[in-house]
């Protein structure tokens, strides 16, 4: 089957799609955006975790056809969702308003270091909250919304956002670090 | 169609002037990560590829009657389907005893041994297709414990061994046994006042790792192979690969990809052999890519143990006597059970000072899963029996259980149970008393400012179970000691390739190791170490191949003190290429190029007065310097066969843990409210990924105390292979985690370092279980402990 909708901004069309295959294996396998991660295939680690008109599902429990027509964004595109985001909505997001698409839609994959990080993936890095990095992307998509929804989130409700994330190697701290960082900083510049 | 990113492409450049070692240098792979880009092996893709399946035995112990591949390699899509008739070359490979079937040949020992593989050009296809392959089974009776192994009439499972373990073994179906004897216990027990002996049981824990087993094998025009690849130690893939492959190993070139962790579970050998023999079968590049049930039987686990423990104490709390014995189950094949079994053995008793040890380890062949590395290597099990017993004995004393273990805590200058003198700090009360002094996390922490409950700081969370009625609250506190690098008398060495260039009048360090770097950080350290060497602001690192020499294994906690060594000691010498040039040209112009101290700093050549005498790109110019040299720890010995004496470990790390738990007695779950960790790590090179180290090292102990256990039953079958039914924990799982780093030297280590990433495994799981037995005054000799050891239903 062919499925068409719309990735980071841009529309895209899969060809060939086998009944069976999730929304990550079309992203991962045919789109070439292997940034969402396949760590359990079962809904159970979030490290696969896209936003599907803009609410964060796990892209291993969408079948590639509930895609269609729709509009996901991935870690790769996730820089450039969260500037637009607050280019648009200087005060703050609005509440369910994702991203404007037309805007959305100028935005062009191309090697990294040419759009600026979102808040939460500089903070990330400068948290030490990525080890194997294996459960990053996940964790950034969850954790950028959850900042979107909630500028000042207590320890209490960056836990339970990120619940549903597993790592492995890091033991949270730092997670919780980098997303109180990025907290932070959004909350100094705004 | 999409276009995968290219394999091997992880370079990194870092352009900070500072980062030297001691600072929390961020990563070099840090940005590729939080952008989606850095490759891991599963990402890999080739316009060309196919994708290979392996069928896996249902039964864990088997006679194969019949193969038939005919209706798979039928399926249209289907490109290669093998089985054990259509190896090529050698049919077994093993790290230290070739014991596992590259596919199985007449019989299965475990559940999910690789049976066959088939290459085809889409996943789905290649599944179903394995699916229809035949196998005719006659299922044998299993071998699942020490009973059955070692029963009159058990079945060997490896007959005719040959392996250099076989000759001292008491049985053929035990791989190894390493007594350790010492002193009289005897004629100590005589003298006990208080005596404990108890039994002890540890469940079989997963690596669980988060990016799965995959790779990518591409066939090259030569007849070798090169694969891409996620793995611990290339150079020892690589040995396993070739005789497998029939080819010299020249012609197996693996070059690491990106790894989404290791815990050990990446030292044996998983898909590679399988990716290659379907490339070389098929003339095309071929991806395997487990999913998380495969994954479960890919890779060996944590060893089960049971574990017997007597401790003998005089009234006034002096330890007198040890002696206990340890069964680690192994599984179907070896794998790297005969040093878990030196580990479990040399390090029984603990970070203590006992004259009078007797001690007894082995591991078994059976019919189980395949055990081997996971973090902590054999200290985790005897960790979490000795420190029960430390527990038990203080309360027998009625001494303060913190107060007996530093009584008996071992310093520097103390005596091994195998004679070998710790000859660098060894602070273990130390680090008792620090986590002892951190302040209590608040009672009652979850009540809110406005005296609501806020359930998700209570056992059960979300799930609503309590608001605190029946909540206990429970403290514990457990030490541990690891050895640190490979042990035993093995030639443990790595290597560093440095070059030195002028690039745009810069001077430019690259770095080319194999070592594998698995989230731990070791390229930050790296890029560290030749900045602080070579005074030069930009390090390139280069992708980890076997193009260079081998850097030994990502695990042990070695890779700073070895390969972190190794770039080191290949830099100084560059160093010195650097002054003998700069002392050539120069050295009539200024007398200071004839003394000994001469630094490489920003740039230029300084002396240790801080006068600058010389320019490195200068001295460099057009002639770059490229070295490659090994690096080797001190040399460590077998242990006696008999006695266990010998001086084995080349360093011991200590890490001390206070776990704070609330425990819902009516429910039997429990919450971790707090877990406290100190830990001397010699040289911290790097504090903020050290601290990564102790917390993520101390959660994978908190998963093995309270939840995480690989089910085999009925058969030995494995019961829970997926994330649904094998719990880690997860962000609500897990405390916030207060690190102390002591810096104490290790003269015999470059820079003082001491290796970090086990030692906090070991004493996390008792301090929580500690903690719980606190709470509930219950005997817990179990782990992971359940809700029904809390409820006793
Ligand atoms: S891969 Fe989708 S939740 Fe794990
Ligand atoms: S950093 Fe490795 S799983 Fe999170």
């Amino acid at each position: 089957m062919r499925v068409n909708f719309t990735v980071n901004g841009r529309p895209q069309q899969a060809d060939d799609v086998w009944e069976g295959e999730s929304l990550l294996y079309v992203l991962r396998e045919r789109m070439g955006l292997p940034g969402s991660k396949n760590a359990c295939e079962q809904g159970e680690c979030g490290s696969c975790t896209v936003r599907l008109d803009n609410v964060p599902v796990c892209a291993c429990l969408v079948a590639a056809g509930q895609a269609e027509g729709r509009d996901v964004v991935t870690v790769e595109g996730l820089a450039e969702f969260a500037e637009r985001r607050d280019a648009t909505a200087p005060g703050g997001p609005e509440q369910g308003s994702g991203t404007g698409l037309d805007e959305a839609r100028r935005w062009q994959p191309g090697p990294g270091g040419s759009t600026p990080l979102a808040p939460v993936q500089q903070a990330f890095i400068d948290a030490g909250a990525v080890q194997c990095g294996f459960c990053t992307p996940g964790l950034l998509v969850a954790a950028d919304e959850l900042l979107e929804r909630n500028p000042e989130p207590s320890d209490a409700d960056i836990r339970e956002a990120l619940s549903g994330n597993l790592c492995r190697c890091t033991g949270y701290e730092k997670i919780l670090d980098a997303v109180r960082l990025a907290a932070a900083r959004t909350g100094e510049e705004g | 169609m999409g276009a995968g990113p290219t394999p091997g492409k992880i370079t990194q450049t870092s352009t900070a002037t500072r980062g030297a070692i001691g600072e929390s240098t961020l990563r070099p792979d840090g940005t590729l990560k939080v952008t989606g880009e850095f490759a891991y092996s599963s990402d890999l893709w080739h316009e060309d590829m196919l994708w290979g399946f392996t069928l896996r035995s249902p039964h864990a112990h088997a006679e194969i009657r019949s193969v038939d591949t005919a209706e798979a390699l039928a399926v249209p899509g289907v490109h290669a389907v093998m089985t054990h008739d259509d190896l090529p070359a050698a049919t077994h490979y093993g790290l230290e005893i070739k014991d596992q079937p590259v596919l199985a040949k007449d019989r299965v020992r475990y559940h999910g041994e690789a049976v066959a593989i088939v290459a085809a050009d889409h996943p789905e296809t290649a599944r179903r297709a394995a699916a229809k392959i035949k196998v005719e089974y006659a299922e044998l009776p299993p071998v699942v414990d020490e009973a059955t192994a070692t029963a009159a009439d058990a079945p060997v499972l490896h007959p005719g061994r040959a392996d250099h373990h076989a000759g001292h073994v008491p049985h053929p179906n035990i791989v190894h046994r390493q007594p350790v004897r010492r002193g009289d216990v005897i004629a100590a027990r005589t003298r006990a006042d208080v005596v404990v002996r108890r039994d002890y049981e540890v469940g079989m824990q997963d690596q669980a790792f988060l990016g799965p087993e995959s790779g990518l094998a591409v066939p090259a025009e030569d007849g070798g192979v090169d694969l891409y690849i996620a793995t611990q130690w290339l150079h020892v893939d690589r040995d396993q690969l070739a005789p497998v492959l029939g080819l010299p190993a020249d012609k197996v070139r693996l070059t690491l990809s990106g790894v989404g962790g290791a815990f050990g579970a990446r030292e044996d050998l998983s898909m590679q052999a399988h990716a290659c023999l379907l490339a070389l079968r098929t003339g095309r590049p071929v991806k395997i890519v487990y999913n998380r049930y495969e994954s479960f039987f890919g890779h060996v686990h944590r060893h089960p143990a049971k574990l017997t423990y007597e401790h003998g104490a005089t009234r006034d709390g002096q330890l007198l006597y040890v002696q206990c014995r340890i069964v680690l189950d192994g599984g179907a094949y070896a794998s790297s059970s005969p040093a878990v079994v030196g580990n479990a053995a040399s390090l029984a008793i603990g970070p203590y000072v006992v004259d009078h040890v007797d001690v007894e380890a082995i591991a078994l062949y059976s019919n189980n899963p395949p055990c081997g590395a996971m973090r902590g290597f054999g200290a985790v099990q005897a960790c979490f029996a000795y420190e029960a017993q430390m527990d038990a004995v203080a309360a027998e004393l009625g001494m303060d259980p913190v107060e007996f273990r530093q009584r008996n805590a071992m310093s520097q200058g103390a005596v091994m149970p195998t004679g070998q003198l710790v000859d660098s700090p060894a602070p273990v009360a130390e680090l008792l008393r620090r986590v002892k002094a951190l302040p209590m996390p608040p009672e009652r922490q979850w009540l809110t400012a406005d005296d609501s409950t806020d359930v998700r700081a209570l056992p059960g969370g979300l799930s609503n179970t309590t608001h605190g009625e029946g909540v206990v609250r429970g403290v514990g506190y457990a030490v541990g000691i690891k050895n640190v690098g490979f042990s035993e008398g093995f030639d443990d060495y790595s290597t560093a390739r440095i070059r030195l260039e002028v690039i745009n009048g810069e001077p430019v360090a690259l770095v080319h190791t194999a070592m594998a770097e698995v989230g731990q950080g070791g390229v930050t350290v790296h890029a560290q170490i030749a900045r602080t060497e070579l005074g030069v602001s930009q390090v390139t690192i280069l992708p980890a191949d076997t193009q260079v020499g081998s850097a030994g294994s990502t695990s042990a906690s070695r890779q700073t003190y070895m390969t972190g060594g190794a770039v080191r000691h290949t830099c100084q010498a560059v160093r010195e290429e650097v002054l003998r040039r700069g002392r050539e040209r120069s050295g009539s112009y200024h007398p200071a190029w004839a003394t000994a101290e001469l630094l490489l700093e920003g740039g230029k050549v300084v002396t240790d007065g801080g006068e600058v005498i010389g320019d490195l790109a200068e001295i460099v110019g057009e002639e770059p310097i490229e070295l490659e040299l090994e690096f080797r720890h001190r040399p460590t010995e077998p242990f006696d066969l008999e006695t266990g004496q010998g001086f084995g470990h080349v360093q011991y790390s200590f890490c001390a843990h206070r776990a704070v738990v609330e425990v819902d007695t009516e429910l039997g779950l429990v919450k971790v409210i707090e877990l406290a960790a100190a830990q001397d790590v010699g040289k911290a090179l790097n504090p903020l990924s050290v601290v990564g180290q102790i917390q993520g090292g101390s959660t994978q102990g908190l998963g093995l105390a309270v939840m995480e256990e690989i089910v085999v039953s009925d058969g030995a079958r494995v019961r829970n292979p997926s994330f649904t039914d094998y719990l880690i924990p997860t962000i609500l799982d897990t405390p916030t985690i207060p690190v102390d780093v002591l810096e104490l030297a290790d003269d015999h280590a470059p820079y003082g370092l001491r290796g970090v990433g086990e030692a906090p495994t070991l004493s996390s799981t008792p301090a929580v279980v500690a903690a719980v037995r606190a709470a509930t005054g219950l005997p817990l000799k179990r782990v992971p402990i359940r809700p029904e050891h809390l409820t006793g239903t």
